[in-house]
């Protein structure tokens, strides 16, 4: 019997390995990510949310997107998923608002290199263009079949993270993979 | 492929959206004190007029918020989106 | 074999290199940038094939699309069928058949890749002709991002060469342009890439070949890709289609248009014919009769009109002619690709004789009809021009602008526009609209592809027909590949005529996409195989895999149906793994149930108005089963409750339902009750569900949580209970779907795995069992427990589930209540779920059969039999040691007892009504 409870990825780590020059996917695995629900977020917490739709902000460890009016995901480098939940949940709970561990619910990947842009152009019917798509945006759309969180983390267009639902990984996986078929020659 | 004006994200393809029928029916308050009549009406009957239309969509594939629209089912063109719980604003087709 | 018709000094195909195909078993040689028309027509070859309907000879018509004749099967590299040979890029070793009728799908799978690329632009240029490399180039000089979108592999549109375009050669402008608009990043510029639909919001589909051509395209490349570009406007530059002028037998092979037998020379360096008669009633035809000549043609011009125009140079003009009919080459004098060939015309000069003239070719010009498609495509309106002969843009439409030929303007100088200087052209002379000389109507073909003539059209308007869309549909016109490109306003031209009608007042056609064929495969591109559909997995998919398990498809979820052993069958390893399950102890991944956090102050209030059953009086720690029902009192949904706070639920959902149900409930939350202070979000991914099932079920979860007082009295059922393993948190729930003892065990799906690897190692010792969906199933129909979806089918009440219990008479209202008190829900003979145990104890009823009853006396009632309900679920029961079913019958509780017949493979099987709870109906075994 295993001494410890191992955590396992979502995506076998070297699918990604074969992808031509100018494309990189990194799986970001075991990110805390938490749901947060609070229509006047601001007041309670130290950070400033994004309340722009479709924007992202920095945290000091991680990210905060918005998803909707009243709703974002934060993401946390330092805190483990359950003491993330616990410790938004305390700061909303008393307004009638709520945080939810969701660390599992999405993978995380960071698409990046002078193809990323391109690639996204295949299965994506967003403008991604870096003056239309800049730096600190995101947005709640479809990639492929599949429904992902995109966002843009240079204004070259080269860098993005894409969260995607972790049952949907696999496919989502596939499809880069295939997609990126085009670029070896 | 027609483009939709969420009230929050901007203009979506169609296929981010699903369709929720008629907008501004409202659940009745006390649905007991209905005769089966108007339970029936409420629950079955919608309007089908030929030209604006309010009507409820809903940005699934996105922020998944509902909102209202007005549009003209002559040429399925959308005249305008607005945020739930704000005015049907006035349009002309 | 010599390329006899190809002329030196002529054309931009590559003549370095010699290309190598065959036609109908026959080689040829051609050269890179051919066609296979260019090719074929270079060897001398006319005739293609037969046509669909006469079987007369069919050859090449035109030099693109447009030509509504010339169809080829291609058999190498891939076969594919009914391909235009105009359109046909020439790459080395093509194997091609001419067609005679119809083609032939490939019987072997297609390997090639195809996708979709998007694309967002300020302007989109369609067309890189004159008018559109102006507007392109106009459009980058302001600093937009563009698309050029051109359906030929080089630029320059019907421009040849001869022109001049600003002091210099018209194709040094071409170069200017296309390189000044590669240069420039916001520019997308993309040949072989044919605009077929234009739709709402400035949205284009284009089809771009991308490989064909290559003689070794690199393995990744798509074949053929669907541009889907979103354009703030769409520029149509799309040019001109010439038009024919009708005549006996003008469909046989040697009968070209005027202006594209220009293009072929200068295109491909080939000079289709030796001795050419050229019948036109437009100028455009001149210069191409002048270029002939100049190749080393003879050329006899027959004018529609009383007098040749400016530019007849020194051709010998016969004025105020008419083709009366055509004769083909003679039997003896047939060679290869010369079937039916035209030899000579018959022609009645403007005095009225009569005469003939051998030709090896026929070129034929009656104007031009302007290439509106894509502008008709979102409704843009067309009207029919007198002088013109043909239809176009009426007026603008938002966001779309229609230039050059494609807007009626037929001079170079027009479609450059101010900016550019067009070099000197013969002032042009009024062309005449003439659809059709007087002759054998039945031998006049409108349609040449559909072998449509003049006599159809007459045979039409004699019925009745007085719309062109009818004459068209009656007539088959314009229905074949071309789309009436040359030919469908002449069918309204002559309509027309026999109805005394304008051709306006006939009502004008619409184009639909696509303007030219696509293959379905490019519209599917990537969603295919093993992309067709997005596959969804759980977090221990792999192990599944490793340990052989048989999946089915849930939705989108591939679940573990059973895990059989070698030599099972699926019956077997059911019957196993149900043996084991009740026996001892079975673990299921029941990852993809649905899950939903519940949470603020509100949450208890939503739960209650959207559950038939009370919400609110749940303690914290506690699961209760609640049903969902529609506004009409239908259930929707059934899953557990477990009150994780006060102010905090997690809702279980079928696996089916998850997304349903979540968008249900959020769609009351935001419409109806925006007051409430609730919130509503999937956690399905974040946590994998493990249900350790059976009666040793105990000893497994005790060895596995230490920390967990797993008795009875401290954990009782429909309890909840949270744990620590290894630092991990872990939610274990007393939640039963087969009736047994049973824990589910919830943890964040990263420890799944290793959750799972946990729980089967502390089963080893008891024989833990991992199931699958089928057995869950089974387990759950022996105790009545419905699956929504396969058991209801939107028509059924909790009451006719027998879930009476389940709803509420406290609460004031809930969503579907108000349904209940209609008459109709409280009829005695609404169907109602019941067991059926076939009374032979043998044969599984089909899920699905229809239930009847039998007379007293035996037989079957007279037809139509009466159909009581049907069978919703059937199963080989462990338990039992027999078949059993569920069912939906009328009135079908109180019958328990009875006897009906269901028919199987023709045979009426008897089956007695029973309970719906077949297995342990005291509820014993739950808390083992």
């Amino acid at each position: 019997m295993a001494d410890t409870l191992y955590r396992s990825q979502v995506l076998p780590s070297d699918v990604f390995a074969a992808l031509p020059e100018g494309l990189s996917v990194t799986i970001e695995s075991h990110v805390a990510m938490a749901g947060l629900r609070l229509r006047d977020l601001a007041e309670v917490l130290n950070t400033t949310p994004p309340v722009q739709p479709n924007t992202w902000a920095a945290t000091p460890d991680g990210q905060m997107v918005w998803l909707g009016p009243d709703e974002w995901l934060v993401t946390s480098r330092d805190q483990q998923p359950h003491e993330l939940e616990s410790t938004l949940r305390e700061a909303v709970k008393e307004r009638g608002g709520a945080a939810v561990d969701v660390s599992a619910q999405r993978l995380s990947l960071r698409l990046s290199g002078v193809l990323a842009r391109d690639l996204l152009s295949l299965g994506c019917s967003l403008d991604l263009h870096p003056s239309v798509f800049t730096v600190g945006s995101s947005a709640q759309t479809a990639l492929g079949m599949t429904n992902v969180v995109l966002l843009a983390l240079d204004s070259a267009g080269e860098d993005y993270r894409i969260f995607v639902r972790s049952s949907f990984a696999g496919y989502l996986a596939d499809w880069i993979v295939d997609a990126s078929a085009e670029y070896v020659n | 492929m027609q483009l939709i004006e969420c009230p929050w994200c901007g203009p979506r393809e169609e296929t981010e959206f699903h369709y929720g029928g008629q907008a501004h029916i409202a659940y009745p308050e006390t649905p007991s004190e209905l005769t089966d009549t108007e339970w029936a009406q409420y629950i079955f009957f919608r309007a089908n007029p030929k030209g604006l239309f309010a009507e409820r969509w809903s940005h699934s594939g996105g922020c998944r918020r509902w909102f209202n629209a007005v549009r003209d089912t002559r040429t399925y063109t959308f005249l305008a989106t607005y945020r739930s719980g704000e005015p049907q604003p006035e349009v002309q087709s | 074999m010599s390329s006899d018709f190809r002329v030196e000094g002529y054309g931009r195909v590559d003549r370095d290199q010699t290309l190598t195909f065959t036609f109908d078993g026959r080689t040829y040689t051609g050269h890179p940038g051919d066609t296979i028309a260019s090719a074929l027509l270079a060897n001398g070859v006319h005739t293609l094939g037969s046509s669909v309907k006469l079987g007369r000879p069919r050859g090449i018509g035109a030099s693109w699309t447009e030509d509504a004749t010339g169809l080829i099967q291609v058999e190498e590299p891939f076969p594919e069928p009914m391909l235009l040979a105009t359109a046909v890029e020439l790459v080395d070793g093509m194997v091609v058949r001419g067609l005679n009728g119809q083609g032939r799908l490939a019987q072997i799978p297609d390997t090639a890749r195809y996708d979709r690329k998007y694309h967002h632009v300020d302007t989109l240029v369609i067309g890189a002709g004159p008018a559109g490399l102006v507007a392109a180039r106009a459009a980058a000089r302001r600093g937009e991002r563009v698309a050029l979108l051109d359906d030929r592999a080089e630029a320059g549109g019907s421009l040849t060469g001869t022109e001049t375009i600003d002091g210099r050669p018209s194709r040094d402008f071409v170069a200017e342009v296309t390189t000044e608009l590669a240069g420039n990043a916001q520019v997308v510029h993309l040949p072989r890439t044919t605009a077929f639909g234009h739709y709402d919001d400035g949205f284009v589909l284009a089809l771009e070949r991308r490989t064909d051509h290559l003689s070794d395209p690199p393995a990744g490349r798509s074949r053929q890709r669907v541009h889907r570009v979103r354009a703030k406007k769409v520029v149509v530059a799309t040019g001109a289609h010439e038009r024919p002028i009708v005549f006996a037998d003008n469909d046989r092979p040697g009968i070209l248009l005027a202006a594209s037998a220009r293009d072929l020379l200068h295109r491909y360096g080939v000079l289709a014919g030796r001795e050419i008669v050229v019948f036109t009633s437009d100028d455009a035809a001149y210069a191409a009769a002048l270029d002939l000549v100049a190749a080393g043609a003879k050329v006899t011009v027959l004018e529609v009109r009383a007098q040749a125009p400016a530019g007849a140079g020194d051709l010998h003009v016969i004025t105020g002619a008419r083709v009366l009919s055509t004769r083909a080459v003679l039997p003896a004098d047939e060679t290869v690709g010369n079937h039916g060939r035209i030899a000579s015309v018959a022609v009645m000069d403007g005095g009225g004789h009569e005469f003939g003239l051998t030709c090896d070719l026929l070129l034929v010009s009656g104007g031009w009809n302007p290439t509106a498609h894509l502008f008709s495509h979102v409704r843009g309106p067309l009207a029919y021009d007198e002088a013109l002969g043909a239809f176009r843009p009426a007026r603008s439409v938002p966001g779309v602008e229609v230039v050059g030929a494609a807007d009626g303007v037929l001079d170079l100088a027009g479609c450059l526009g101010p900016e550019v200087t067009a070099g000197d052209e013969p002032e042009r002379t009024p062309g005449e609209v003439i659809w059709r000389v007087p002759g054998a109507t039945d031998r006049q073909f409108v349609d040449v592809q559909r072998d449509a003539t003049v006599a159809d059209i007459a045979r039409a308007v004699g019925a009745g027909l007085r719309s062109v869309e009818h004459v068209k549909r009656y007539t088959t016109i314009g229905t074949a590949h071309d789309q009436g490109k040359t030919t469908g306003v002449i069918a309204a031209g002559i309509a027309a005529e026999l109805l005394g009608t304008g051709v306006q007042d006939l009502g004008t056609t619409t184009f639909r996409p696509p303007y030219t064929p696509v293959a379905f495969a490019a519209l599917a591109g990537r969603e295919r195989g093993e992309l067709f559909d997005p596959v969804r997995t759980t977090a221990v998919h792999d192990w599944h895999v490793a340990h052989g398990a048989v999946f089915e498809d849930v939705g989108q979820w591939k679940r573990a149906r059973h895990y059989p052993q070698p030599g099972e069958d699926m019956e077997a390893a059911v019957l196993r793994e149900c043996t084991a399950v009740r026996g001892g102890v079975g673990i299921l991944d029941g990852s993809t149930l649905g899950k939903i956090d519940v949470q603020g102050p509100d949450s208890a209030v939503l739960l209650d108005r959207l559950y038939t059953n009370m919400m609110s009086s749940l303690k914290v720690g506690s699961v209760r089963y609640g049903v969902m029902c529609g506004v009409d009192g239908m259930v929707i949904d059934d899953g557990t409750v477990l009150r994780l706070a006060d102010d905090r639920f997690m809702v279980i959902t079928t696996t089916g339902g998850a997304a349903k149900i979540l968008d249900w409930m959020e769609e009351w939350v935001q419409t109806e009750w925006p007051g409430l202070r609730v919130h509503l979000a999937s956690v399905t991914e974040q946590w994998a569900v493990f249900p350790v099932v059976g009666p040793r079920s105990r000893e497994v979860i005790g060895a596995v949580f230490p920390g967990l007082d797993v008795a009875n009295a401290a954990f009782p059922f429909m309890t909840w209970r949270d744990t620590v393993l290894d630092g991990v948190p872990v939610r274990v729930a007393r939640i039963s779907f087969s009736g047994e003892l049973a824990y589910e065990v919830n943890v964040n799906a990263w420890y799944a795995p290793a959750m799972w690897e946990r729980l089967l190692e502390a089963g080893a010792p008891h024989g833990i069992t991992p199931y699958g969906t089928e057995t869950m199933h089974v387990l759950r129909a022996e105790k009545g427990y419905p699956i929504i979806g396969q058991d209801t089918d939107g028509t059924v009440t909790p009451h006719d589930l027998g879930m009476a219990w389940a709803v509420s008479k406290k609460k004031p209202d809930f969503v579907g209540k108000r349904s209940f008190a209609r008459p109709l829900n409280a009829d005695p003979l609404r169907k109602q779920l019941v067991g059926l145990l076939p009374t032979d104890s043998t044969t599984k009823l089909p899920e699905g059969s229809q239930i009847v009853e039998l007379c007293d006396d035996g037989v079957l009632p007279a037809p139509p039999v009466p159909m009581l309900g049907h069978v919703t679920s059937s199963y080989r029961s462990a338990a039992l040691g027999r078949p059993f079913a569920l069912a939906l019958l009328k009135g079908g509780r109180e019958r328990v007892g009875d006897i009906v017949h269901v028919p199987v493979g023709g045979q009426l099987v008897a089956a007695q009504i029973t309970s719906s709870v077949l297995v342990d109906p005291e509820g014993a075994r739950r808390d083992g």
